[in-house]
């Protein structure tokens, strides 16, 4: 298949680029206010970006398979190295300007790294998962890959960046899923991170862990990872209150004001009920291409970036919501397929975590601009402006276009 | 791992069913925010970009009797924003105060005014000066926020002549927004402070208009929209009972040095033709804040300017009130119009061992009632004061409204001093039961003591005195007459006491201020003040002309010495409207 015009998967790249054609009429949207900002240009170094991740990813899919495993490891060094850098020299941005998720030299602003660490990971994951033959069958084995997203998990969160961090956990559950891991020990690894989330009411937390006890009789596993999971668990529920007096004031608010925006509006609260206002306010056909009003009198906050959605659903209705939703759920379909029709475990592994990847940054970026998830600053896959995002989505594309046809020969592929 | 693909294929579902499954989760969310909530998503996003720019509507013009313009609108300019936080305008003070001089006071008040009410448009200049507003109106560009727009200004054409009658207005401050009765009123706006601008508040504001514009979030004005404008309006002038060219001639007689008040009146129907407090101040400096130099200058006068002297000031009536003593003496029957004392007047009186003096040391011989009203013989009046009992005199004095306001239409009239009933019970209170005698009422009946009466409760008191017992409530403006019968008596006795006052003009105590042509009735009055052994308050209430009595004038001078004084000023009002002509004023020297 090697050489042929059209790439193997084109209804894949065709959707991608649907999806980032979209993506910078929004761009562009977002930059016609009637104050005019810095965002107004923004829709051309957009579009460069655009190109040179085209390009990118055309140069990615003419690689194999095994040389993307045979450089994972590289690459996932060199991600920590940087991450942990970021720690030392990162510079914040725009409202979350005290975290530190910018690469800069000299003041140069290069990149955001969490973002190569995402794939990084991805690529990491999938090597540690294929090694075995054997899906992970007890907590101690999945200590090996529990690790490999833990290290920069801890680092991104040590940004602070909560988004990327939720993105990560996505990534890593995605992935056990996809590696064969059983429910009860998928609920098993994240009882701790649960126990932490639900101990915030100490009725639902009790009742959780009752649930815990029983999974755990049911499925015995070795004494000591039982008892470590009660522990852990309990540990949990005493620390959440603990860890909660740790967070920045900004993400506390941001929790808060997730479960009542209107406590804050003038502050946190701002951010979701514009977003409300502005997506609730387009109805059925919207108001027109570039005519959002909340979005040109500036009541619309960070519309080119995490807050971009809006722009659509204000611009162009729910007809628009429906076609943008319609296009990203056509895009998982297929990289879902790649993943279930891929030749090799790492590579199958690799689509899925990607799938995994875009999954959780369009439901969480999707879903806090309805008021359905928190704001946690999140952007959307071809939509939001930025290049190292953009430069990473259309990196992915190329290795699912990659994997695609590497197992495009496959004997029994599935029909999905 | 697990690879077989029977399996892959089973997650290979499950990951698509999660997939769909939350899509339509997130479709849903929209569904509900998009299609179910529209109507109120739309409404909050009108809400967000249009804001509503209150336009100023002009005060009533308020009239004299005539249609004379008392109080006038002109063309003012008011500068305001649409703030987002006090921080903004404290910047925004700052940018305008790097052009032109801004005060702390103005950056307080506009703060101030944005906490009150902050969805409003903030008013950061009430009245501001054309060059202010030229100069900003050149630089929009830098200031696109600024919302400059006209705001008619309040102007008195008579300026002093008039501030005791129509008051002032200013901004309405916290204590009145505070108050349940503003409730209506919003920062920056402007509210009677005094006077009829005061009384007649809900008569003479108008009704503010709205013109909608868009806004960004930063509170800057975009456009205007295409809503029809709410037009500001405002009420009909206010028409008052005011005869301004005579109020004019009142102003001028007092001039500059005398200290008093005047209040003339129709003594039928109330109505105020004229009324004046001395020194004056100028209403319209007070238009668009109070320059503290001025306030100051105001405030440090001795004389009071602020302090309306006509209905306000209250003092000791002295022998205008002889005539209260006397139709107290009448109605009861003690004494007839021809009665005379058992003492003859010797320059005094010697009451126990106290001597009370008579105005005149000369003395007046055994007059009669009416003799003794016509040269304010007080020795007369002390027997007759002790004829009628100290009791009687009180009970009479409060029947005759001498506690009473007399209930013009202008805000804070102070109420007269008296003695309540009974009598015992209010000196032994007041002096302690062993710290007074029968003196009292010697003082009382001649109009001193425990006495002191505004000169608009005295002008009333006359209206009285010029009809048949009926006294009129002043009205400034025209409502509808109401009278109240102070005393009854038989026609030949009120023709009797009316033929007193006359003599008084005629060849008794203001004899000096005979008119010719016109016959006045009135009575003089010299009081003793406790400010003052050697200046006395100078009254004089009379009506004219006597025969038909057209109006009731009540002077009184502060310190002003005799009260033939106030006759000379009160009798030349008189001739002023009744003539309509403006006669020479004869000079005062030699009195």
């Amino acid at each position: 298949m090697r050489g042929s015009r059209l790439p193997a998967d084109w209804p894949l790249v065709a959707v991608a680029a649907t999806l980032t054609a979209f993506g910078v009429a929004m761009v562009y949207s977002a930059g016609q206010t009637d104050v005019p900002t810095f965002v107004v240009g923004l829709w051309r170094t957009q579009l460069l970006w655009v190109i040179l991740g085209g390009l990118l990813g055309y140069g990615v899919s003419r690689l194999s398979v095994r040389f993307v495993d045979a450089v994972s490891v590289p690459i996932y060094a060199v991600a920590l190295v940087v991450l942990a850098a970021l720690l030392v020299v990162g510079q914040g941005a725009g409202t979350a300007a005290s975290t530190k998720s910018w690469l800069a030299i000299g003041g140069v602003r290069l990149g955001q790294p969490s973002e190569l660490a995402k794939i990084a990971v991805v690529l990491m994951l999938a090597r540690v998962l294929s090694a075995s033959r054997a899906a992970p069958a007890s907590l101690r084995a999945l200590v090996p890959s529990a690790l490999v997203v833990g290290v920069p998990w801890l680092l991104i969160m040590a940004q602070p960046d909560l988004g990327t961090g939720i993105v990560f956990v996505g990534i890593y559950f995605a992935m056990l899923f996809w590696a064969g891991v059983s429910w009860p020990l998928l609920l098993m690894a994240a009882s701790p991170a649960l126990s932490l989330i639900l101990a915030f009411s100490t009725g639902i937390w009790g009742g959780w862990f009752l649930l815990l006890l029983a999974v755990i009789a049911w499925v015995r596993p070795p004494r000591w990872e039982g008892v470590g999971l009660v522990i852990a668990n309990l540990a949990m529920g005493v620390l959440a209150p603990l860890l909660w007096g740790r967070l920045d004031p900004y993400q506390q608010r941001r929790i808060l004001v997730f479960l009542d925006p209107s406590a804050d509006p003038r502050a946190s609260g701002y951010h979701v009920i514009q977003s409300q206002v502005a997506i609730g306010s387009g109805g059925f056909f919207g108001k027109g291409f570039t005519m959002g009003s909340q979005k040109r009198l500036a009541f619309l906050p960070e519309q080119e970036t995490d807050f971009i959605f809006p722009v659509v659903a204000e611009e162009l209705g729910f007809l628009g919501v429906l076609v943008a939703l319609a296009l990203f759920t056509f895009l998982l379909h297929r990289t879902v397929r790649v993943a279930a029709r891929a030749t090799s475990p790492f590579a199958s592994l690799v689509a899925f975590g990607l799938t995994a990847a875009w999954f959780t940054h369009i439901t969480v970026n999707i879903g806090m601009t309805v008021g359905v998830l928190p704001v946690t600053g999140i952007p959307l896959p071809f939509f939001s402006y930025g290049g190292s995002f953009m430069l990473m989505s259309w990196l992915s594309v190329g290795l699912l276009v990659l994997i695609s046809e590497e197992g495009r020969g496959r004997a029994g592929g599935l029909v999905i | 791992m697990n690879f077989h693909p029977n399996e892959v294929q089973r997650r290979a579902r499950i990951a698509t069913l999660i997939i769909q499954g939350l899509v339509l989760v997130l479709g849903l969310a929209f569904f509900r925010t998009q299609i179910i909530q529209h109507a109120r998503y739309a409404l909050a996003a009108e809400d967000n970009r249009l804001r509503q720019i209150p336009l100023p509507a002009a005060r009533a013009v308020i009239i004299d009797r005539h249609g004379e313009i008392i109080a006038e609108n002109v063309p003012g300019y008011s500068i305001s924003v649409l703030a987002r936080s006090e921080r903004a305008i404290r910047e925004l003070m700052q940018r305008i105060g790097a052009l032109s001089p801004v005060t702390p006071e103005q950056v307080g008040s506009a703060i101030r005014r944005y906490r009150t009410d902050p969805s409003r448009p903030t008013v950061l200049f009430t009245d501001a000066p054309l060059a202010l507003v030229a100069m900003l109106e050149e630089r929009r560009v830098e200031f696109p926020e600024l919302i400059v727009q006209s705001a008619p200004k309040r102007f008195y054409p008579d300026g002093p002549v008039v501030s005791a009658l129509v008051g002032y207005t200013g901004e309405v401050n916290d204590r009145e927004l505070a108050d349940s009765a503003f409730a209506d009123y919003k920062p920056g706006q402007l509210i009677g402070k005094d006077g009829i601008e005061r009384q007649y508040e809900r008569q003479l504001r108008g009704r503010e208009g709205t013109r909608f514009m868009e806004v960004d979030a930063r509170g800057r004005i975009v456009r205007p929209v295409a809503r029809t404008d709410q037009v500001p309006e405002s009420p009909d002038a206010l028409r008052t009972n005011i005869d301004l060219d005579l109020q004019r001639f009142v102003a001028t007689l007092f001039g500059d040095s005398l200290i008093g008040g005047a209040v003339v009146m129709e003594p039928t129907t109330g109505a105020v033709l004229a009324l004046h407090s001395a020194p004056t101040f100028d209403p319209n400096r007070f238009t668009g804040g109070i320059p503290k130099s001025y306030w100051d200058q105001l405030q440090a006068d001795p004389r009071r300017p602020l302090y309306n002297k006509a209905i306000k000031g209250t003092y000791p009536p002295g022998s205008i009130w002889k005539l209260a003593t006397a139709i107290i003496a009448m109605e009861q029957g003690i004494i007839d119009i021809d009665d005379r004392m058992p003492v003859a007047c010797r320059g005094g009186y010697q009451f126990g061992t106290r001597f009370f003096g008579c105005w005149d040391p000369k003395g007046h011989g055994d007059p009669t009632l009416a003799q003794a009203i016509e040269h304010s013989c007080d020795t007369y009046f002390y027997q007759l004061g002790l004829k009628i009992g100290l009791q009687r005199l009180i009970t009479g004095g409060l029947a005759l409204g001498s506690r009473a306001r007399s209930g013009i239409d202008l805000p804070a009239e102070s109420r007269p001093l008296f003695p309540t009933d009974p009598a015992k019970a209010y000196y032994d209170k007041r002096f302690g039961p062993q710290g007074w005698t029968n003196a009292v009422t010697l003082n009382l009946s001649i109009g001193q003591g425990e006495n002191s009466q505004t000169v608009v409760s005295m002008a009333r008191f006359y209206t009285a005195l010029a009809t048949d017992g009926m006294a009129a409530r002043p009205e400034v403006v025209q409502r509808a007459p109401e009278r109240e019968r102070l005393f009854s008596l038989a026609p030949r006795q009120m023709q009797a006491l009316q033929a007193a006052l006359t003599s008084v003009v005629g060849t008794g105590t203001a004899a000096a201020s005979r008119l010719q042509g016109i016959t006045v009735a009135g009575k003089t009055g010299t009081a003793q003040n406790a400010q003052s052994k050697d200046l006395y308050h100078a009254w004089f209430v009379g009506y004219a002309p006597a025969e038909a009595p057209q109006l009731v004038v009540a002077v009184m001078l502060e310190f002003g010495g005799h009260g033939s004084r106030a006759a000379r000023i009160a009798t030349r009002i008189m001739e002023h409207y009744l003539k309509g002509a403006v006669v020479a004023m004869p000079e005062m020297a030699g009195e």
